[in-house]
């Protein structure tokens, strides 16, 4: 075996100060390049060997990729290589979306929200990764740019297996963008770990919801889910279920069953398959009566 | 109670640690830190199977990149692998060990016998280099089935040593077999004495292998002079017998081998063993430069000695009154790929709290396809501990009885006999039990729901073997301080103040240093929790040297015989004559023949002082819906015999007791079928961060020990051996549901509730 | 491209400081091996342990997880860089007189924690300590002390 987490094979290294440069040099290097923001993710599978790019970009220095934007509309964009607590430090946004704190300060521990970023969370296309489920749940778009032109995928289609996404090689996350919050809307993102910080979700779930003008009924429910599957998945068909329902345990009880029956998990160290399932109807139930109460205040 | 003297004046005062100011500003030099000029890097290429045959290791390759000066495998070593030595391990047991083990754990010869086993390493100019040749080597194998746990080990026809021979209650029985050893311990008639118990509680238990986490991966340089002199710079838990074990797997004597030891970034037991440090010698050998060896904490995870999983199955009878009549242990301890798991001293302490007439225990000594197993913190107690409290719980549940009670009419006391022979001396075990029952946090009502309070008790025997000091006096009155304990969490401090003590010196007059093999006589490990008892100890006497050896000499100069100076608060005088007085700093500047005093100390093996005896009290609030644990109080109680340093004795009952609740709680290696750690980084491993504890209380008992002239008594390891059962007893209490196995993660608090008290989660309207 | 090592310049413990490094190095080589900054510990090089934990501008990071070239131009802050001419800074002085440390391999990587959490919030709850340090792992105290001592620390610098 090879000592592992140990060295990192030769790379060349870039810190384009231009979009337009930057895209250039994904587009030369194709699959060859490593996009570098925080590098929590990208530089430790690198020392594991799970991944070899020889042409390291790193878009810190590239401004689109570092501004927030609130338009008039009140849609939220955020750049894709800024760092989780410089979204949770950021008042614009926590008073837009102050439920963003809730997957921006667990990502890691305090150390590693000084690098990673959301954009990099997405990237990386890990099921279990902490952002996802909460933008899927808030209809979050992603923002993609290559040297042919720009983009916009919905997150929830981002994903096409763990590690996979489906941005072409020469293309780059450039933003993400929240649409506008509605009124009387709330939501939450829990997650399930052994210890209290520091772990993957052993199960994640993000829910996002609108209530009816007296507050009693649902309108939408949007849940998605972490680590119980081969992607983040957002459950389907919800709203159906239960919009213009009465909040109450059963129309509850509906929405945190309806995510257990479409979480598709398996067995690892993390937690075994029949465990992950428990945990989805638990978080779903727990999370969605978080964003009821969040969205009765608002 | 009983109390020690107190009026010290150093002793049990809480000064800044000598080392302090080096370690808070990263001056202090670690294992990694450390270099020399012409250096080079090495890296070491690993099994990556668990069982298999070498067919061939060619290294052509990796010799041809550019930067590589030198590749060496087992041929390497000088002479017959064929033979058995005594390291200085085996010393104190009168034992010796095959010298072909001790060599394939660092570099394989004819089998792979582990994932992560040595086999052959690389030195060039850089490590990214030596890693790059690494990936040129080719290592073709034959694989063999892997035997993963003590059920496969005896039972499986895959045999890990074809020539092993089991030690079948002390005698070498031949036969192709993977149990390396059977022990037995046997007290009274326990056969007869179970038809006569009124209650029987037995139990099956498992744990899963745990490491010790420390923070510092192993580190070691070496350099091979051309006068066949060998230097070694690491972080060890002993420097001598670093030094000693390196000679004999080099095959040079030990006169040829220098260790120095550099500040070692926490061991646990785990940094006794040596793995880089002869390989680094064979590399700087064949290269002609000093050489460098770190690993990478994967592979201190994989291919370091972390502590064994087992099965084990305990019984107890007890009268009606809850007194115990007889106990029983069948204890399966994995040793890894060579003998010698910690079963001897899971066996020593299954019952040692307890004062019964009728036991018997037997040990299996079980040789499996992973990392040869390596002490840590009370070796083989906790899980024992971890049995054994379990079920003395449910026996107290059955009789109505209240847990310490049960455990206090059951004490061991100075006088009772240990299954395995001993007989205690004074022990601090009752005061132990009387403390956890008398205090507030025992006592404190629960109220909320969800939440149970377990306590457990737990014995380390701690050992005492050698340690030497020098003391130096220096003409402005301080003293220099020469020890050969490597120094993990403040003996610089707690041995300068016993050597303080005697000379009415404050702990910042002793200037401590931890020297080389070559610089002070032979010092065992900082391990067994020795090193305050037994180099303090020794540190202890060579005070009393300089003492006697200043009274000497201001006799000379008053011209009286020295029966007649006393040495009292600093000052030296004549019993008859009040006007002959002099300073301890005015004796130290007057000229003369310079003042060396040595302390030299054999403190035997195991039992040392009696041992310490510690326990916990665990309250936790179960999530019943996800079966998450947490601990929201936590109080340790041990006897300290003397606390020489307060804060560290604190500060090791703390530690030992977040240790015990990692282990508790989250910690194991997950293993797949063949045989691979999946979790091998600190992400999944699942150590405690600071966010899943609470404060850990403490409250120090002292019985002095009989016979440490401040009745020190080890304290680094008795504290680890109870937590985790106290932490299944506390979780019994919130949930209704007995775990058996360690750890006990969520997902198996939430099958225990979901299957047996489902009643807790339809009341929760869930 | 032939492989030949980048020039960085940064402000390193208040000193403008150059070094050559490989870009396939972390800070954390750079630092210790580049530099001689060995008081920046490695303890995992995933950056799960935080031992390598150093001020980069104005916000800590594990500099395992920093490449060496990514520092050009930027301002960091070791263990080395933390006590004055005039003595120890409060949160060094507090870990030495609460016995907040025992091996002393994660002490640096604490310090530096510890010190950022206090520079911006002086008088933390010990749930924010600990949400704060959660980054750092600590084997041989429990964390008792070092909670206990960051406290300390921050009642000194709240005094001045």
């Amino acid at each position: 075996m090879k000592p592992g987490g140990a060295e990192l094979k030769w790379i060349d290294y870039s810190s384009p100060e231009t979009l337009a440069e930057a895209l250039s040099l994904l587009n030369e290097h194709q699959k060859d390049a490593g996009i570098l923001a925080g590098g929590t993710d990208l530089i430790v599978k690198m020392r594991a060997d799970r991944i070899n790019p020889g042409q390291i970009i790193d878009i810190k220095s590239i401004p689109e990729l570092n501004q927030v934007n609130i338009n008039s509309n009140n849609d939220l964009t955020i750049g894709s290589a800024i760092p989780c607590y410089k979204i949770y430090n950021n008042d614009d946004i926590m008073n837009l979306r102050p439920e963003l704190k809730d997957s921006a300060s667990i990502i890691g521990g305090t150390q590693i929200q000084g690098r990673a970023s959301f954009g990099g969370n997405i990237c990386n296309a890990a099921p279990s990764a902490d952002s996802v489920p909460l933008l899927i749940s808030l209809g979050a778009t992603c923002n993609v740019q290559s040297v042919n032109g720009e983009r916009t995928i919905a997150l929830e289609d981002l994903f096409s297996g763990p590690g996979q996404t489906v941005l072409e090689p020469n293309e780059l996350l450039i933003s993400i963008t929240i649409p506008k919050k509605s009124d009387l809307s709330g939501a939450n993102y829990i997650r399930f770990i052994p210890r209290n910080e520091m772990d993957i979700a052993v199960v994640g779930t993000g829910v996002s919801v609108t209530l009816s003008s007296n507050k009693k009924n649902f309108e939408s429910v949007r849940v998605s889910l972490a680590s119980v599957g081969p992607t983040p998945i957002f459950v389907d068909g919800i709203d159906k279920e239960v919009s213009g329902q009465e909040i109450n345990d059963e129309s509850i009880r509906v929405v945190s069953n309806m995510a257990k029956n479409a979480s598709k998990p398996i067995s690892d160290m993390r937690g075994t398959a029949e465990f992950r399932q428990h945990l989805c109807e638990v978080l779903t139930r727990r999370a969605l009566i978080t964003a009821i109460e969040r969205a009765k205040e608002a | 109670m009983a109390t020690v003297k107190k009026d010290y004046k150093v002793i049990g005062s809480r000064p800044v640690r000598h080392d302090g100011v080096d370690k808070v500003t990263g001056k202090a030099i670690y294992s990694a830190d450390f270099s020399i000029s012409d250096l080079l890097h090495g890296k070491v290429l690993r099994s990556p199977i668990a069982h298999g045959i070498i067919k061939k290791i060619d290294t052509s390759k990796a010799e041809k990149l550019p930067g590589v000066r030198a590749i060496v495998t087992s041929k390497d070593f000088i002479g017959s692998s064929d033979k058995n030595i005594e390291t200085a391990e085996d010393r104190n047991e009168g034992e010796t060990t095959r010298l072909k083990y001790l060599r394939d754990n660092v570099l394989a010869s004819d089998k792979l016998l582990y994932i992560g086993q040595p086999v052959a390493a690389v030195a060039a100019t850089s490590s990214h280099i030596a890693e790059e040749a690494i990936s040129l080597i080719e290592l073709e194998y034959e694989t063999l089935e892997p035997v993963l746990n003590t059920t496969q080990g005896l039972s499986s026809k895959s045999i890990i040593h074809q020539e092993l021979e089991t030690k079948e209650l002390g005698t070498k029985v031949p036969g192709k077999t993977n149990l390396a050893e059977h022990i037995q311990h046997k007290l009274g008639d326990p056969e007869e004495a179970f038809k006569h118990a009124e209650i029987i509680v037995e139990r099956e238990l498992t744990t899963e292998t745990v490491h010790q986490g420390y923070i510092e991966p192993h580190a070691a340089t070496a350099s091979w002079s051309k006068d066949g002199r060998i230097t070694v710079w690491c972080s060890t838990q002993g420097a001598f017998p670093a030094r000693d074990t390196t000679a004999d797997i080099l095959g040079v004597p030990i006169s040829q081998v220098k260790v120095v030891p550099l500040e070692i970034g926490g061991g646990f037991g785990g940094k006794i063993p040596v793995y880089l440090e002869p390989v680094a010698a064979l590399l700087s050998r064949a290269s002609g430069h000093p050489v460098k060896l770190v690993m990478s904490r994967k592979e201190v995870f994989e291919c370091t000695g972390p502590t064994p999983g087992t099965l084990m199955r305990v019984k107890i009878g007890a009268d009606k009154s809850g007194k115990f009549i007889a106990a029983q242990a069948h204890l399966e301890f994995e040793a890894g790929a060579f003998p010698g798991s910690p079963v001897a001293a899971g066996s020593y302490c299954v019952f040692a709290a307890y004062d019964i007439p009728n036991v018997l225990i037997d040990g299996y000594d079980v040789i499996v396809n992973k990392a040869k197993t390596a002490a840590y913190r009370a070796p083989g107690a906790t899980m024992a501990a971890f049995a054994t409290e379990t079920v003395i719980d449910e026996v107290a549940e059955k009789l109505q009885m209240d847990p310490a009670e049960i455990r206090l009419i059951n004490t061991a006391k100075k006088g009772t006999r240990r299954a395995d022979g001993p007989v205690y001396p004074t022990i601090g075990c009752e005061e132990v039990i009387k403390t956890i029952k008398d205090s507030e946090h025992y006592n404190s009502p629960i109220t909320e729901p969800h939440v149970g309070r377990g306590i457990a008790i737990g014995y380390w025997f701690n050992v005492g073997l050698e340690s030497a000091c020098t003391i130096s006096l220096s003409k402005n009155g301080t003293i220099n301080l020469v020890e050969g304990s490597t120094d993990i969490g403040g003996t610089r401090t707690s041995i300068a103040m016993q050597a303080a003590e005697v000379l009415g010196l404050l702990p910042e007059d002793v200037i401590p240093s931890v020297v080389d093999t070559d610089s002070i006589g032979f010092t065992s490990v900082t391990g067994g929790s020795r090193t305050t008892y037994a180099t303090g100890w020794a540190a202890y006497e060579a005070a009393i040297d300089v003492k006697n050896q200043m009274i000497s000499k201001v006799a000379g100069i008053w011209s009286i015989d020295a029966d007649n100076v006393e040495f009292e608060d600093g000052v030296f005088f004549s019993k008859q004559d009040t006007e002959l007085k002099m300073t301890f700093k005015e004796l130290a500047a007057k000229s003369g023949a310079p003042i060396v005093g040595r302390g030299s100390v054999s403190k035997g093996g195991m039992g040392a002082g009696g041992g310490s005896f510690a326990g916990a009290i665990c309250d936790v609030k179960i999530d019943p819906e996800t079966g998450k644990t947490t601990v929201l109080r936590f109080t340790c109680v041990q006897d300290a015999g003397k606390a020489i340093y307060p804060s560290f004795v604190e500060g090791q009952m703390q530690g030992g007791s977040v240790q015990g609740i990692g282990w508790a709680l989250n910690e194991e290696y997950f293993m797949t079928d063949d045989g691979r750690m999946t979790n091998s980084s600190l992400l999944d491993y699942r150590m405690p961060t600071s966010l899943d504890l609470p404060m850990i209380d403490t409250i120090i008992v002292e019985v002095p020990s009989d016979g440490h002239p401040y009745g020190v008594r080890g304290v680094g390891e008795a504290n680890i051996v109870s937590p985790p059962a106290a932490v299944a007893n506390a979780i019994y209490n919130a949930t209704g549901v007995r775990q058996s196995s360690l750890p006990m993660n969520p997902a198996s608090i939430t099958k225990g509730i979901q299957d047996h008290r489902s009643d807790i989660l339809n009341s929760m309207n869930c | 491209m032939t492989q030949s090592k980048t020039y960085v310049r940064c402000t390193i413990n208040g000193e403008d400081t150059e070094f050559l490094c490989e870009p396939r190095q972390s800070l954390l080589e750079c630092l210790r091996d580049v530099l001689r900054l060995t008081g920046t510990k490695e303890g995992c090089n995933d950056g799960n342990c935080g031992a390598c934990t150093i001020m980069l501008d104005d916000r800590i990071v594990t500099s395992c997880l920093v490449l060496g070239v990514e520092v050009n131009g930027k301002t960091i802050t070791t263990i080395e860089g933390m006590a004055s001419p005039e003595g120890l800074h409060p949160v060094q002085q507090a870990f030495l007189e609460e016995a907040a440390l025992q091996c002393g391999i994660c002490t640096p990587g604490f310090l530096i924690a510890s010190k950022a959490l206090l520079d911006t919030n002086p008088n933390p709850t010990e749930e924010e300590i600990r949400f704060w340090l959660a980054n750092n792992l600590c084997r041989c105290t429990g964390y008792d002390k070092i909670v206990r001592a960051v406290v300390k620390a921050g009642e000194k610098i709240r005094e001045g």
